[in-house]
């Protein structure tokens, strides 16, 4: 990813900062502008999403690009967050056995990647066991 | 009056034990053991670094309480293992916790000293009205040279002190330092481990240093070690505090809660500041505490704290709501050295 991207990005990254609709409830990660059921009748607002939630489903990597070949095998799993949207991200944990289906989540502060031996370092959030 | 209005801990999972490093260069693991004290080390994931210790730290004391964003006027990160060379750990735990933009933010380094200089510039800017509330950290995965008697201690771990004068839980009634310019322990610009005198280390660079603000502490508050209910000195290795502790006429006792170093490892920077939140974590209204870091280069700061009723006041903190020194050293994974080494980056790959 290139550094003004990953730039633009550090809210969402960092603080899972996406958006809610106010009129039907909605919660959207990463955040949208315009609520696609309520349209022009929807009321936007910035929400931080509090990092809990619970695995959806998820896949155990085993091969991986150069970038990421340290951490195989790993979980990459969509979380379904408590206010309701639902993200991609790994789950940090010992051994991928661990992991279920309904387990319970929770956000940490991670370096999600580093462009090379001098590039820039990526952070953001990945989840652990709650 | 200024002191710690909340603290937070952070602690990596992972564990090598002393005996599985003398293992792989055939040194006698008891006499190891032995002689520094210490048995087990911290370790980061492949994925941690200083700056996501020093913001998991941070969060951990925002969990305790929600401090006010604009509140927090300045942020210091103390470290010898900046993920950067250039740009500031102060600036990615900013933002991690939402402080930014309106904030002052820099980078310490001081060997294992910089978070409590931290502390110190805080407690400046609080008490002069400049900020409401400054974030002081002390954090590092630390580094030992394989094979280098370093590498049986150098840790991961780190510690936020949010300090401000509103409410604190614990207030900060004196600090001071003394410093002098001494060639104990060094890293060279783009060296990949410190170097050190040996056991030079010992007398001219910590117990002298130690020594020098303790006794100044003591006589600038006209008081004796007995006054006091707690104390930490910096642990490198569980003989040196204890050793120390004795000559100022410090008790067991008084430094058990502090003295993590056995199963923790020394995380330099981190380290005096976790055995004072190990000492927090336990600590009663009224109860006093002695502090004295140490930095090899060489220095020491030393504080003595007050803990008020706040500590148990849930209206204002939450003490057990993030987890305290001795949960986060609970449930250990442990590692052989092969693990170690990848995960310490030690391992060298075609790139
Ligand atoms: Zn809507």
């Amino acid at each position: 990813m290139s550094v003004p991207r990953f730039w633009r990005k550090i809210p969402q990254r960092y603080n899972l900062e996406g958006t809610h609709c106010e009129v039907c409830g909605r919660y959207f990660f990463p955040p949208r502008n315009l609520c696609p059921d309520c349209r022009r009748d929807g009321r936007i607002v910035g929400h931080t999403f509090e990092g809990v939630g619970t695995i959806v489903t998820y896949s155990v990597i085993r091969t991986a690009s150069d970038q990421f070949s340290d951490l195989t095998p790993y979980v990459l799993a969509i979380v379904e967050l408590k206010e309701g949207a639902r993200m991609t991200a790994q789950v940090v944990v010992e051994n991928p056995e661990e992991v279920f289906i309904g387990m319970p989540v929770k956000a940490v502060f991670r370096r999600l990647g580093t462009d090379g031996e001098s590039g820039v370092i990526s952070y953001g959030t990945k989840f652990v066991p709650a | 009056m200024v002191g710690i209005i909340t603290y937070g801990t952070y602690i990596p999972r992972y564990r090598i034990k002393l005996e599985e490093i003398a293992k792989v260069w055939g040194d006698n693991a008891a006499d190891i053991i032995g002689g520094l004290g210490v048995k087990e080390k911290s370790l980061p994931d492949m994925d941690e670094d200083s700056a996501t210790i020093a913001v998991e730290a941070a969060r951990n004391a925002l969990l305790r309480r929600d401090i006010d964003r604009n509140a927090i006027g300045a942020i210091y990160v103390g470290s010898e293992s900046h993920p950067y060379a250039v740009k500031p750990t102060a600036a990615t735990v900013g933002a991690a916790i939402m402080a930014t933009p309106v904030m002052t933010a820099a980078d310490y380094e001081f060997a294992c000293k910089a978070g409590t200089a931290a502390m110190q510039t805080c407690m400046g800017l609080v008490g002069s009205g400049m900020v409401k509330c400054g974030v002081a950290i002390g954090t590092d995965v630390a580094q030992g040279a394989p094979g280098d008697a370093l590498e049986y201690t150098a840790a991961a771990g780190g510690c936020a002190m949010f300090i401000g004068d509103d409410n604190p839980i614990a207030d900060i009634n004196h600090t001071c330092s003394f410093t002098t310019d001494t060639p104990d322990f060094w890293r060279r610009e783009g060296q990949a481990y410190p170097r050190h005198g040996g056991r030079f280390t010992g007398d001219p660079g910590y117990f002298k240093h130690v020594q020098g603000a303790a006794r100044m502490m003591l006589e600038q508050m006209g008081t004796a070690p007995s006054d006091y209910d707690y104390a930490i000195f910096h642990q490198p290795n569980a003989k040196f505090p204890q050793r120390v502790a004795g000559m100022l006429g410090f008790t067991k006792e008084q430094i058990a809660p502090g003295l993590v170093v056995p199963r923790l490892g020394n995380t330099y920077s981190g380290a005096s500041m976790i055995g004072l939140a190990a000492t927090l974590d336990v600590a009663k209204p009224g109860d006093r505490i002695f502090v004295t870091s140490f930095g090899s280069g060489a220095g020491s700061d030393a504080f003595d704290i007050t803990v008020t009723d706040r500590i148990l006041d849930d209206a204002v903190f939450s003490r057990g709501a993030a987890p305290s020194v001795e949960e986060l050293l609970a449930d250990p994974i442990y590692v052989d050295y092969a693990r170690y080494a990848k995960h310490k980056g030690k391992i060298m790959v075609q790139k």
